[in-house]
Formats: C-alpha cells, sequence, structure tokens
C-alpha cells in the first residue's frame, strides 16, 4: 500500500534503536557480572536476579498505574538499573534489601520523574546511596572470593561458593591503609568487593565495546579516569604514604564501572561533548575527594549523584556553537 | 592533513547509499510523454501568464509562459504536439494544491521547433550569455529552484569572485548528477566556463564526493586544460551537498550563521544546472527537460532518465516498470529531504531530481519512544544544534525557547531523525516550529503595522480637526472682520 499523505521526512533510519542500545549495555555487562558469580558464589547470583527480576516487575506496576504502555517494561531500561544496582551491592546482601533498593531505584529513581528519559539522577547510584545510607552494616559486609577452583584435571567447588550468605571481610578500599592488594589482583578481578566492580579488565572490555558501538562517547570516561587520576597522582608523588596511587585508585572499588557505564549513563549525563568533558572531570574529581578525605570508603556513587545533578546545568551553559556563528568562526 | 581536518565539519552521518541502484548503467533518453502539464503557478506562488491557448499547435522549445520579471522563470514546451486545454490540475505542491496548468498532447516528433546554428559560445559576451540563460528560463536543477539568472546577476553586483560547482549529491539513491558528470563531463565543463564569464568570478571549484570515482575522473579530464577550474573530492559525509558546508570543505570559509554565500563572495550552482547553461548558450535551447533519478527497491527497473518537465509521475513509473505492491511511499528527491507524493497525477517540475518507490523494508518506520537524551542528534547535527531540546520545546509550543536554542537555523536535512534511536519524528517538530515562528512573526508585523496606520489616522484626525477648527476660526474673524470693517466705514 503506497502511503500518500505528505509527512515530513526523512525517509529513512538507522537500525538502531532505543531497545538495541539498552540491551547492548546489559549484554556488555554480563561478563562482570558473571565474574561476580564465579568469585563469589551462588549468593551473587541470586542477588542478581532478584535485583534484575524485580526491577522490571516494579517498572511493569508503574507503567500499570500509570496507565501508559506495560510492554514498555521490558525496554531493557528497567533491566538494565536492577542490572547495575545489583553489580554496585556486596555479593551477600540480604534478599530483601537488594529487592528494596530496586524498587526504590525504579520508583524514586526514575518514574516519579516521569519514566525513562526523564530522571535526574542514575537510578541506581541513588538507590545504592538510599541502602548504603539505611543500612550501613549490610552495605559494607563485603565478601571473600571463594572461587572455584580449575587448577589441575579437577573442577573444585569450595563450600562457601555455594553458601547463600557467603564469606564476609573488608574490601580493598576500606583496609586501604592496612594491607595493600596488587594490582594483578584488582585488573583480573580476584578481590574483595562489589559484586560487579572487582574485575577492572572485564568492564574495561565492556566499555570498549560501547565505545565502538557508538552508544557511549569517549569524551565522559577519559574525562572521568583523568579527573581521578591526575590529582592521585599528584597526591600521591607529594605524599606517597597517606594517599592512594593512581592506578590503585582506578582498579579499585566502582572507578572502573563508574567510567564506563555510571557517568556514561546516556538519560543523566550532558550531550554536548564539552559538557561532557567537564562532567566526567568533575565526577573524577569527586571521587578522589571523597575517597581521600571523606568519611565514606567509596566514593563513586556520591559523586555520579552530585555531578548528575549539575548536568542540566552543563547541557543549558556548554551548548554547541551553531555553525557559522561569531564564536563557531574565531575557532576555525 | 591538519588542514585536511580543519576543513571538515562538525556533525554529518553516513545513510546507507543505495546508490549503486543506478550508478552505472548511463542515462535513458527513450522516454517520450503522451501529455505534458505545465504548472503556471510556482511552490513559491509566483504566477505566470500563458502565451498559447487551447488548440495551439506548439513546437519543442516554443516560449508557452513567462513571468513578470526575472525571479519567474519563463516555461517552454517541452514536446510537439497540441494545446488541449488551459486547467486547473494538481501543481508539484505536496498539499496536492490545483492551479491553471498547460495541457498538451505530445506527438512522436522529438525534434526543436526551431535549430540555431551553433556559434562559438567562448567568444560572447557577459551580456549575452545571461540573456541566454534568461530566454532558457533555467533555474537551480539542485533543487531549490531559484532562477539562474538572478543567481547570475546578484553575483555581478556583488562582485563575487569565486564559482562553487555542486556536485556534491549527498542523498542516498540520487544519482543523476553522478551520471550527467560521467557522461556529459565536457559538456559541465563548458558550462562552468560560461557561468564564470557571466558571474565574473574568476577562479570555479568544483567539489563532488569521492563515492562518485568515475565522474570525478571524468571531470578532471575534461577539466584538466583549463587553470581557473578546480575538481575536488569531498568526503561522503551527508550533508555534503548543503551549500554551507560543501563551502566550508572547499574554501574553509564559514558561511555566516542566518547568512548566505553571497556575503563572502562566492556563488554556487549545482552540476546540472552548469550543463543546462551550456545547452542554452552553445544551442540557444531552453530547459525543457531534465535527468531524474528513479529508484528505491519498489521500482521495477531502476534507473536515470532524461525526463520532458510536466511528466506526470505515473507515466515515468510506468515506463521503469512501475511500481511493486511493497511500495511505502513515492517520493520527490531523495529519502532524507524529500517530498511525499501525493498523487501520482502530480506532473514533474523543473526541481525534481528523482523519484523514488520506498519499501516498508527501506523508510524502516519504527514505533515513537521516549527521548533517552543518547546525545546522538547532538552529534550528527551539521549545524551545531540540540535537536533533543529544541524538539522538547516545540512538542510544549514553547516557540521563543524553541528559536532561542537556533531552529531557525536548521536545514531541515534529517540528519538527527535518521539517527535518532526512539524514532522521534523531530524534523516535523522543527518544520511545525518555523511555520508557528513565521506566523507569529506576520502576525507581528501585521499588528504592528496596523497600530501605525491607525496612530498615523488619528493625527491626521486630530490635524484636520485642528485645521477645521483654524478654519472656522479664520473664517469667524473673518466675517467679524468685513463686519467692523463697514462699521468703521459707516463711522467714517
Amino acid at each position: 500500500m503506497i502511503d500518500f499523505e505528505p509527512k515530513s521526512g526523512p525517509f529513512a533510519h538507522t537500525s538502531n534503536s532505543s531497545n538495541r542500545i539498552m540491551y547492548t549495555v546489559v549484554l556488555t555487562l554480563l561478563p562482570a557480572a558473571l565474574m561476580g558469580v564465579y568469585q563469589f558464589g551462588l549468593a551473587s547470583l541470586q542477588t542478581l536476579l532478584v535485583c534484575s527480576v524485580v526491577a522490571i516487575i516494579a517498572e511493569y506496576i508503574c507503567l500499570k498505574l500509570l496507565g501508559r504502555a506495560t510492554s514498555a517494561c521490558l525496554d531493557g531500561s528497567a533491566l538494565l538499573t536492577g542490572l547495575l544496582l545489583a553489580m554496585s551491592l556486596p555479593a551477600t546482601v540480604p534478599m530483601w534489601l537488594a529487592a528494596f533498593g530496586s524498587v526504590f531505584a525504579i520508583v524514586v529513581g526514575k518514574q516519579i520523574y516521569g519514566g525513562l528519559g526523564q530522571n535526574l539522577f542514575n537510578p541506581a547510584m541513588l538507590a545504592r546511596v538510599m541502602l548504603l545510607i539505611c543500612f550501613p552494616v549490610e552495605m559494607t559486609t563485603w565478601a571473600v572470593p571463594t572461587p572455584i577452583d580449575f587448577s589441575g584435571n579437577q573442577v573444585t567447588v569450595p563450600q562457601g561458593w555455594l553458601q547463600f550468605d557467603g564469606v564476609t571481610a573488608a574490601t580493598s578500599l576500606s583496609g586501604l591503609q592496612h594491607e595493600p592488594v596488587s594490582l594483578a589482583a584488582q585488573f583480573f578481578g580476584s578481590i574483595g568487593g562489589s559484586l560487579g566492580e572487582t574485575s577492572a579488565l572485564l568492564i574495561l572490555l565492556g566499555g570498549l565495546v560501547l565505545l565502538y558501538r557508538r552508544i557511549i562517547h569517549w569524551a565522559i570516561p577519559v574525562s572521568f579516569i583523568a579527573g581521578l587520576c591526575v590529582p592521585a597522582a599528584i597526591a600521591a608523588l607529594i605524599a606517597p604514604e597517606s594517599f592512594a596511587s593512581p592506578l590503585s585508585q582506578l582498579l579499585s572499588g566502582g572507578a572502573m564501572l563508574g567510567a564506563f557505564y555510571i557517568a556514561t549513563d546516556l538519560v543523566t549525563s550532558p550531550t554536548s561533548v564539552r559538557g561532557q568533558l567537564i562532567y566526567g572531570a568533575m565526577c573524577g574529581l569527586l571521587i578522589w575527594l571523597i575517597r581521600s578525605f571523606g568519611n565514606y570508603p567509596e566514593g563513586v556513587a556520591f559523586a555520579v549523584l552530585m555531578v548528575n545533578a549539575a548536568s542540566p546545568l552543563i547541557d543549558h551553559y556548554l551548548r554547541p556553537s551553531i555553525f557559522g556563528s561569531k564564536s563557531a568562526v574565531e575557532k576555525s | 592533513m591538519l588542514k585536511f581536518l580543519s576543513r571538515r565539519f562538525r556533525g554529518g552521518i553516513h545513510p546507507e547509499s543505495y546508490k549503486n541502484l543506478t550508478n552505472a548503467q548511463g542515462i535513458d533518453q527513450h522516454f517520450w510523454p503522451r501529455n505534458v502539464f505545465l504548472s503556471l503557478q510556482l511552490r513559491n506562488g509566483a504566477m505566470l501568464m500563458p502565451l498559447v491557448k487551447p488548440g495551439d499547435t506548439v513546437s519543442r522549445g516554443q516560449l508557452v509562459a513567462k513571468g513578470r520579471n526575472d525571479m519567474v522563470a519563463p516555461i517552454h514546451a517541452p514536446v510537439n504536439g497540441v494545446v488541449t486545454g488551459i486547467t486547473q490540475h494538481f501543481s508539484s505542491h505536496p498539499a496536492k494544491l490545483k492551479c491553471d496548468t498547460i495541457i498538451i498532447r505530445a506527438n512522436g516528433d522529438r525534434r526543436w521547433g526551431e535549430s540555431h546554428k551553433p556559434q562559438n559560445y567562448l567568444s560572447l559576451d557577459a551580456e549575452e550569455i545571461i540573456a541566454r540563460v534568461r530566454d532558457a528560463g533555467i533555474v537551480g536543477l539542485g533543487g531549490a529552484g531559484f532562477p539562474t539568472v538572478a543567481k547570475i546577476q546578484f553575483a555581478r553586483k556583488g562582485g563575487a569572485h569565486t564559482l562553487v560547482i555542486n556536485g556534491g549529491e549527498c542523498e542516498p539513491y540520487l544519482t543523476c548528477d553522478d551520471v550527467a558528470m560521467q557522461q556529459y563531463a565536457a559538456e559541465v565543463i563548458a558550462g562552468v566556463k560560461l557561468l564564470l564569464k557571466a558571474s565574473g568570478t574568476h577562479k570555479a571549484l568544483i567539489g563532488v564526493e569521492d563515492n562518485k570515482p568515475a565522474a570525478l575522473e571524468q571531470l578532471r579530464l575534461a577539466a584538466a586544460e583549463s587553470d581557473e577550474i578546480e575538481v575536488h573530492a569531498a568526503p561522503s559525509i551527508y550533508p555534503m551537498g548543503s551549500e554551507r558546508h560543501l563551502i566550508k570543505y572547499l574554501t574553509g570559509a564559514v558561511v555566516p550563521a542566518g547568512g548566505h554565500a553571497g556575503m563572502l563572495g562566492i556563488l554556487v550552482h549545482n552540476i546540472a544546472t552548469a550543463r543546462a547553461v551550456y545547452q542554452a548558450v552553445r544551442f540557444q535551447r531552453p530547459l525543457v527537460s531534465r535527468v531524474i533519478t528513479v529508484s528505491g527497491k519498489g521500482i521495477a527497473a531502476p534507473r536515470n532518465v532524461e525526463v520532458p518537465i510536466g511528466t506526470p509521475v505515473s507515466e515515468l513509473l510506468e515506463y521503469c516498470g512501475g511500481v511493486s505492491d511493497s511500495t511505502a511511499r513515492l517520493l520527490f528527491g531523495g529519502p532524507m529531504m524529500g517530498q511525499v507524493i501525493s498523487s501520482p497525477y502530480i506532473p514533474i517540475d523543473k526541481t525534481v531530481g528523482g523519484i523514488l518507490a520506498l519499501t516498508e523494508e527501506e523508510v524502516r518506520p519504527r514505533p515513537q519512544s521516549e527521548c533517552i537524551r543518547c546525545g546522538q542528534c547532538v552529534r550528527a547535527c551539521p549545524m551545531g544544534l540540540m535537536p533533543f531540546q529544541m524538539a522538547a520545546y516545540a512538542r510544549l509550543s514553547d516557540f521563543s525557547k524553541t528559536e532561542a536554542l537556533g531552529v531557525g537555523h536548521c536545514l531541515s536535512c534529517g540528519a538527527c531523525s535518521y539517527v535518532c534511536p526512539s524514532a522521534l519524528p523531530l524534523v516535523q517538530y522543527f518544520q511545525f516550529a518555523k511555520g508557528s515562528i513565521n506566523a507569529n512573526r506576520l502576525k507581528a508585523q501585521r499588528s504592528a503595522t496596523a497600530k501605525q496606520l491607525n496612530e498615523e489616522r488619528v493625527q491626521r484626525l486630530a490635524k484636520e480637526a485642528e485645521a477645521k477648527a483654524a478654519a472656522k476660526a479664520a473664517k469667524a474673524a473673518a466675517r467679524k472682520r468685513p463686519a467692523r470693517a463697514t462699521a468703521q466705514e459707516s463711522e467714517s
């Protein structure tokens, strides 16, 4: 059937879609999540599932109450929020806490603002900060890695791996001054910490896929890492005994996940390249300040929320210059 | 390398090109219509006066309608035949507007009515070239349809120094300029030389996207002996065929926002226009036909066809094997900026460069979803705008904000809509905003004029009343004076 009704062009479109973007991000996150399962056992698998499923159910109920198309609960955005929340939690949090966090992320973090695309703050980080403030004990009880042993000819599954409450201890950052963790262990992920934040390598690989698929732009990860590492390097040069090295800063805690997955959240980050550079740098710097001088051992979630709040202002003041306008002519 | 980078423009996209459907087959010269329909109203509303009446026999190239001034190009008969009527018929306006139309029934004779001896066209002076371009009714064949003679004269008056020839043809599917360059490179170059002379410019830069290697080679060969003509390959980025962006690439100069190329002393013409100028000057042949790309997956036999102006869309589609059942859209022009054909009986006018029959698979209509602020549109916009923000304000009918964000600079190129993963109809929002802003401005202008007129009227009335009062007083005084005078007389 030929449609003769006049309409504005264009009559060609990319095959890309919002759903595809969301599910690509989810897919690239899976290796790091599975690494968490390998490290911390079935307890972490349970956390991942509870957070994801509860997030989708909460989204469905909100959409139903708002009278919107409920099929949108499967657009991948709720799943991504749940997954990111799970990955930033300790592997052995009680299930009710994980579920509560997921509901909070979707309802207060996203739907109250008007749903997809309207929220000011990253929903997963908002939930994480809420949990950290309300349940500090549960939220800082970190699991000790009890990975499956593939050495030799047989697979050994340690007892701890099968326990749903895991084995717990302090994380690298909270014990920073006491026992140094090797950088290699941080890079490959054989350390204690949040469920999905341990392997910098896998997160980096996932981030590179996102960059290659042009889902995220290089500006935020690059400026984020620079904002974190430059002050860390200066401080470490001046007083190496009281500040962590830049590489350790980058590889520990949620810094890598923050650089590639959380600060780059499409909805809550600025859109112009100049804006993204400032946003990323501010985020990295805040993380370093919170980690070095703050009370909390980990600063990624707080830093991200603070720059999220600045993001509309950045978009307002740092627009790209219009082609042919005075500022553009001066630049060229 | 750095110089090369600095000449690139920001933004732009790489849409699927589909140019290989038609770019290697040359130009089909065998098409001849049964009837042609020549609208007497242009798309901008300007009217033409018919010079023939029903029943007249007309010959190919005969002047059949003319406008009031140089801003309206005259129309010539594209075929030999008989005028069967001057009645209301669809114009090429998308709203299916009807206007007075000369209808000519064509006979099979394809000869020109009048043949002029070919002259040494390079020895003609600028005035003669301009006169012949004017008489030939040439308009910009790139799509805008602005009369070429007016453009040349503005450039002469403005002291333009550089002629840019636009061979960008960045729209997907369209290859009519590509094949014309491949087949008639020498005519294009000759036309460029004539345009240089007529407009008083000294240097011509031809920009062709590098996805047309054959055309580039032919042009380079044809221009090898001419020092004043340079042929450049431009990277294939949509919208390279936009005047501002091609100028930026070729010269490094930036047309000021809200301004036009003439401000930089640059005159821009299309490849096909240059060839039409050559035909008009050398053979004194008016513009009565043009090369049109008929393409898309809905067309049985896609090709480039030389089509007499005024041919109805249906006749041309039939000639190219008809359209398939899976066709979703018929378009004039390319898929990015093209216009919906709202009826198959609409005639082809001078500005149409392509007719596309696109299937659903090519258009990819998708359900619209929420904006996720991904910023793809911001990075795609060649004008440095923030489409998602403008669209959000346009949606709320907050036109002053939309205007402050620069919607007036939007080219409607559609790059933002093309990349949008949420399938937002961004261009539609901007067209809506631009239309409303224009309407508001007109309204404000009208009310300002009305206010001024009213003030003038009040002042005039006050003045008249004053004058009346003064006259009355004078009269009264005059009446008194004679009375006094008579009294004095009687006293004396």
